[in-house]
């Protein structure tokens, strides 16, 4: 018989990727790629199928890669999905299905470029991670939710949660992906997932008193004087500077706003 | 809080405290308690880096840069005629706060110059501190230093509240002291740094037994050097940075190259360059000593007394110990694998994991990331191709330096603009 080429659309969340990998041994497909559901493309050739996020198969999928890799190796599969790199799903169905056929855990085995790709990947969402819990700048808003807007590489919100929420637990505070335009809200209480929609004339980048309370500027301006007055100029060094604090960034950070 | 006012002292103190190069906000182990605001678990974080390049992680200021003491090489002396200014404990906290909730800052890092006298200074450090931890529930990071000549009652109380405590020795020979900060005297610098280490003992100790004894200072201690104010050897400064570290269990010892703010002719004149790339050498010398194994006579000993700054320490050491390689990447110990130079201890994880596999060869050491262009030279692995010349020490380095370029271009060779 001739192998077919299915091409899987689903609803571009974890889960509903881990349903796809269920599907794929029940079905025992050989051949297939995937298609996030917000970015379908008609294929000439093969099938398109549309699965359905199943939180049971889901979960039966991610016990099983559990119990086949270490704490840290299937975590690094969480966050190489959260790259949406292209094609980042086939590769990591090559690593389950590796996984799954080795009777060791195969995360620390470095010379299997499956894995290497994977831990590097892994390796760069987690510095994007680390990077958006050093970069959020928050204000203050007119009714006391300390604000910040993000629009990290790779989607990182679901990473930096627990981060944010152990840290400011006293304080109501929202982080909005403006890329990705969702947001997480603490309420002192829990975290939660949500939608914003802008008054006509908000504009993230500013920081007006019609929002955000009056010390909110004060306390920006503190924080560049601070900035400038801690910098050695016979010291100056600007690949360093730029290495660290990367141009694309500088959007979110007061001190580095003229 | 005036807002100016704050804003003109703020400029003043933090000018003065940024000689401190110390800026590290992990290592302690302080979790967020009865839903307060802070956290200092986990690794330090850098929220921003200064145009030098250096990591901004908390908010560092001087309490005040009055001090009774002229130390030739502290902008803050008495004779130096600069503006001075004071904070009130409640304006350090509130800043200290109202930059956390931001995300601006892991927190707090204190100093001052020495006004009235030690105790009066260090209590005042104390204070702050307390206020922070027990009247706005902060539980994120605070650096304090411990001022030379401090009670032991004080530091006692310093270290119920602080992450770290720091005292800095400065110059790193006696007679470099004498001549530089006479009325200083080492002693004082390591009463308090004693009593700190003494308490920190005693409560690793308890808690053992009784989980809840009271933190004390849960990162440590550091201490930081002034590197080319004295004209000290490299082995002097790393050999007591090795006594610190052995003697008094130190986290961290940090490396500060002068940088010139006076013209006393006991010191390097206004306009001489800042020793970076020694100063990087020293660091790198400091990491072969914590992270890789090294003993410091190793690198630094009466026949070598000076790092060389066209390579790094490590691949000094095997220019010198020839002897030792090359090192086979598939059976070797860890310890041997870090001596290999171009290989990190993140390479050398990687390849102690990764060789269980299967074995190893070039193509597999560059896609990990080893630096093989030094590398190369000192290993073998499952390939019949490595290098088979026997080279000396000198013709390997010549060969070396030819293959790769250094960031510091400029400093190490700057015959080269004369025929540009």
């Amino acid at each position: 018989m001739i192998s077919e080429e299915h091409t899987l659309v689903y609803d571009s969340t974890f889960d509903g990727f881990l349903t796809c990998v269920f599907q794929i041994y029940e079905l025992k497909l050989k051949q297939v790629s995937f298609q996030r559901k917000n970015q379908v493309q008609e294929s000439l050739f093969g099938m398109n199928t549309e699965i359905i996020t199943d939180l049971k198969k889901a979960d039966r999928v991610w016990k099983g890669i559990k119990s086949n890799s270490t704490a840290r190796g299937s975590l690094r599969l969480y966050y190489a999905f959260l790259s949406e790199r292209a094609q980042i799903e086939s590769l990591l169905l090559t690593y389950i299905q590796q996984a799954f056929k080795s009777r060791i855990p195969l995360d620390s085995d470095f010379g299997n470029e499956t894995v290497l790709k994977i831990s590097q990947i892994a390796k760069s969402v987690g510095r994007e991670k680390h990077r958006m819990e050093a970069f959020v700048r928050f204000k203050l808003t007119n009714d006391d939710i300390y604000f910040a807007n993000i629009e990290p590489d790779f989607d990182v919100l679901p990473l930096i949660s627990k981060h944010f929420k152990s840290r400011y637990a006293d304080q109501k505070w929202i982080i909005y992906d403006l890329k990705r335009q969702y947001g997480l809200y603490y309420d002192l209480e829990k975290v939660e997932m949500m939608n914003l929609t802008w008054p006509a004339n908000f504009d993230p980048t500013q920081t007006t008193t019609e929002f955000f309370t009056p010390s909110e500027i004060e306390f920006q301006t503190l924080w560049q004087n601070y900035f400038q007055s801690t910098n050695i100029v016979a010291r100056k060094n600007t690949k360093l500077h730029i290495q660290h604090v990367p141009k694309r960034y500088w959007k979110y950070l007061s001190e580095k706003r003229p | 809080m005036s807002f100016e006012r704050t804003q003109e002292k703020l400029k003043i103190l933090a000018d003065a405290a940024k000689y401190d190069v110390s800026c590290s906000s992990s290592g302690s182990n302080r979790s967020n308690i009865n839903k307060g605001l802070g956290d200092a678990t986990g690794m330090g974080i850098c929220h921003s880096y200064t145009e030098d390049g250096r990591c901004v992680s908390l908010l560092k200021i001087l309490l005040t840069n009055h001090c009774i003491f002229d130390c030739a090489y502290c902008v803050t002396r008495k004779s130096n005629d600069i503006k001075r200014a004071a904070f009130k404990v409640q304006e350090v906290v509130d800043l200290t706060i109202n930059f956390y909730r931001r995300n601006y800052i892991e927190g707090l890092f204190l100093s001052s110059g020495i006004f009235k006298s030690a105790d009066y200074t260090m209590e005042r450090l104390v204070a702050v501190a307390k206020k922070l931890r027990l009247e706005e529930n902060f539980n994120g990071y605070i650096h304090l230093k411990s001022i030379p000549g401090a009670s032991d009652e004080l530091m006692k109380e310093a270290g119920l509240y602080a992450d770290r405590l720091s005292v800095n020795i400065e110059i790193p020979t006696k007679e470099g002291l004498k001549l530089l900060a006479p009325e200083k005297n080492r002693e004082d610098f390591l009463k308090p740094m004693r009593k700190v280490q003494n308490e920190i003992i005693q409560y690793q100790a308890e808690k053992k037994i009784i989980k809840s004894t009271p933190k004390y200072a849960p990162a440590g201690q550091s201490t930081q050097m002034i590197i080319g104010a004295s004209g000290e050897s490299d082995q002097q400064i790393m050999w007591t940075s090795n006594y610190f570290y052995k003697n008094f269990n130190l986290k961290r010892v940090y490396y500060s190259g002068y940088i010139p703010i006076s013209y006393d002719s006991r010191l390097p004149q206004i306009g001489t360059d800042v020793p970076m790339l020694r100063e990087n050498r020293l660091y790198q010398t400091d990491w072969l000593m914590r992270f890789y194994g090294f003993e410091v006579h190793e690198i630094l000993n009466n026949e070598h007394q000076n790092l060389d700054l066209d390579v790094d320490p490590k691949l000094g050491w095997a220019l010198r110990n020839l002897q030792y390689f090359p090192i086979d990447v598939n059976k070797a110990d860890r310890l041997m694998l870090a001596r290999i130079p171009g290989l990190g201890m993140k390479s050398v994880h990687k390849i102690v994991q990764a060789r269980q596999f299967r074995k190893l060869n070039w193509d597999h050491l560059k896609r990990m990331g080893v630096a093989l262009n030094r590398a190369k030279y000192f290993l073998v692995c499952d390939s019949r191709d490595f290098e088979r010349r026997d080279l000396s020490g000198p013709q390997l380095k010549s060969i070396i330096l030819q293959n790769s370029t250094s960031k510091y271009q400029k400093i190490l060779s700057p015959q080269l603009n004369l025929f540009e």
